[in-house]
């Protein structure tokens, strides 16, 4: 399987204080990968050097084949990422937006154009079409900056937390988003806190106070720790933390 | 890059608070310096203690009481009575000539008469010392023709460039550099401070674009914009306040383009040392709008500060952009009487450009 991700003895610190503990993983191409944890655990961290917005402590990190310290340019071009806070431009129109992000990936007027079609269809966004971003269900909104965020065909997409106070009808057809561009062959990287989305995962990590205590598929980490459900799994793990949030 | 700018624009015409800051402020600024907010003096009230009562101490008390500045509001008889008549608070200075006035002016050429003013408003008083020095001044040089001895000691004070002494004069450049200021620099700050906070600017910093050129996509567009303002004032204060404007227009607008310039660098750094929209607003008015108007000897006359400030307003640039608006509109002056301060705020800006890229963070 080709690896998109490889992440060997990864450590970020802030002063004394400790974020990612000697990080190691891998992800596959085309994989959803959830990446779990408490708040505090130091996912954002991860997800913040693997996106090339800090740097590690030390460590090695290839994102999409690329070097995070020397090759950060190309790793830029090659991802995409949706953080937790909302990401476009309240005061700016869906066309607007779309036609910015586009051309700060650097895509052409037609692509742009056709992007800009294609999403209004598929999302059904006709009748907002004039309307500022501001104007917009929260939902609608969340699976708009899902769109932007892969306009650029990225190999990779990182999402940090994307469904966090979203409806569970949004929700799940976002998931059906995620799911639509992983089968076009993008790796997934996706953070959250509802466990029934870890569910949805291919291969799901677990991490506590910096460390990762566990990686499998669903299925395999319910039997490993004898649990109904992945809740089960992730509270047996979570309550070893010692960090006070 | 020109979707940065495009977009930029997009916002800014769209926030009519930016819109209020960007043209609403700089036209009532202009026009309430220009009409309400005069220094000019008309109608002081003064008294005059005459201890020589003769031809030119009288000549002198008329000559002044005469003018549109003054108003005789009563003779003194005694010295005692000076400090009673400024406690009432009417009269804000009081003339006193010395026994035998005009014979020891004619005599020895030289006459003794104190001016005593009212220093509780520092300002006014030294505008009224200086008003009543020229018109004594003046009388003197009535007299030289009949008189070759040196007339009356007065301090050589000569209202020059300004003779009309119009306070909107001074104000106007002040206005211009305030203006100038605070919408480059606070606006530039206020709006990376606002793609920190929303979260666009990670976005933007996981982006391919480069970090140059997010900064000149912000600056462009403020630059225009400060431009088109600065013009407007230029404008209004030609057409509305009669302003002249003595020098090359060229000049000034150079100038003009060097300051915001400044401003705007000054305001990306700023940016990059807050985190959040309120700080970016606090920072520049503690560090820029209050420093701007108080130290840059827009309202107070610098040379009037304790040392201490004098040497604290020599590191503000806009004290330096309003020498060179002065000169320039005032006294036609060109690029070879203000390379100085040109000078130094070209170096200013270079010290920001620089501090700002370096501190400008590509990982947040």
């Amino acid at each position: 399987m080709k690896v998109a991700v490889s992440v060997t003895n990864l450590v970020k610190t802030f002063g004394s204080f400790v974020a990612n503990d000697n990080l190691n993983f891998e992800v596959y191409k085309g994989e959803i990968f959830g990446f779990l944890g408490a708040n505090g655990a130091g996912k954002t961290t991860a997800i913040k050097i693997l996106c090339g917005l800090q740097r590690p402590t030390s460590g090695e990190v290839k994102v999409a084949g690329f070097d995070i310290y020397k090759q950060t340019e190309l790793i830029k071009k090659n991802i995409g990422y949706m953080s937790q806070k909302f990401s476009l431009y309240d005061d700016l129109t869906i066309q607007e937006n779309i036609r910015f992000y586009g051309g700060i990936y650097g895509l052409s007027n037609e692509e742009i154009k056709s992007k800009t079609e294609q999403y209004i269809r598929e999302l059904e966004l006709e009748e907002y079409v004039k309307s500022m971003v501001a104007a917009l269900p929260l939902g609608i909104k969340q699976k708009l900056a899902f769109s932007v965020a892969v306009i650029h065909s990225p190999q990779i997409v990182f999402l940090d937390e994307p469904t966090s106070g979203v409806d569970p009808i949004t929700r799940r057809q976002f998931w059906e988003m995620i799911y639509a561009e992983a089968n076009k062959g993008r790796t997934i990287f996706v953070t959250t806190h509802y466990m029934d989305e870890a569910e949805y995962c291919h291969r799901v990590s677990i991490m506590v106070d910096g460390i990762i205590e566990a990686l499998d598929t669903p299925t395999q980490l319910k039997k490993t720790f004898k649990a109904e459900s992945m809740e089960e799994v992730f509270i047996q793990l979570a309550r070893k933390s010692t960090r006070v949030d | 890059m020109k979707d940065f700018i495009i977009k930029e624009f997009k916002q800014i015409f769209r926030d009519y608070r930016s819109m209020i800051i960007l043209f609403g402020i700089p036209i009532a600024q202009i026009l309430l310096f220009g009409f309400a907010l005069t220094l000019d003096l008309k109608n002081a009230h003064i008294a005059v203690l005459d201890n020589a009562k003769d031809e030119h101490s009288r000549k002198l008390t008329e000559k002044i009481a005469s003018s549109e500045y003054f108003i005789l509001d009563r003779h003194l008889n005694s010295a005692d009575e000076i400090e009673d008549i400024f406690k009432e608070g009417i009269v804000k200075e009081v003339l006193v000539f010395e026994p035998n006035f005009s014979q020891n002016l004619l005599k020895t050429g030289q006459a003794d008469m104190q001016i005593i003013a009212d220093a509780s408003d520092p300002n006014t008083a030294n505008m009224l010392v200086n008003y009543t020095s020229a018109i004594v001044a003046n009388y003197q040089q009535s007299l030289l023709p009949s008189n070759p001895l040196n007339g009356i000691v007065i301090p050589d004070v000569k209202f020059k460039y300004n003779k009309e002494l119009k306070s909107v004069y001074m104000f106007v450049p002040g206005v211009i550099t305030i203006i100038l200021m605070l919408v480059s620099a606070m606006m530039t700050s206020i709006s990376i401070a606002r793609e920190k906070e929303l979260g666009t600017m990670e976005i933007l910093l996981v982006s391919p674009i480069k970090p140059y050129q997010i900064i000149v996509g912000k600056v462009i567009p403020y630059l225009l914009l400060s431009f088109i303002n600065f013009l407007i004032i230029l404008v209004l204060s030609y057409f509305v306040l009669g302003m002249p404007l003595g020098g090359n227009m060229l000049l000034l607008m150079s100038e003009s383009l060097l300051f915001i310039f400044m401003a705007l660098s000054l305001g990306i750094f700023i940016s990059t040392v807050s985190n959040s929209q309120q700080t970016a607003m606090l920072l520049s008015m503690f560090a820029l709008l209050l420093p701007t108007i108080l130290l840059s000897g827009f309202i107070f006359p610098i040379k009037n500060m304790p040392t201490i400030l004098i040497w604290i307003s020599n590191v503000m640039p806009s004290k330096f952009f309003i020498i060179i608006v002065k000169d320039i509109m005032l006294k036609g002056s060109g690029l070879m009487d203000v390379w100085f301060e040109t000078l130094i705020i070209l170096l200013f800006t270079l010290f920001f450009m620089a501090l700002s890229i370096k501190k400008f963070k590509i990982r947040l």
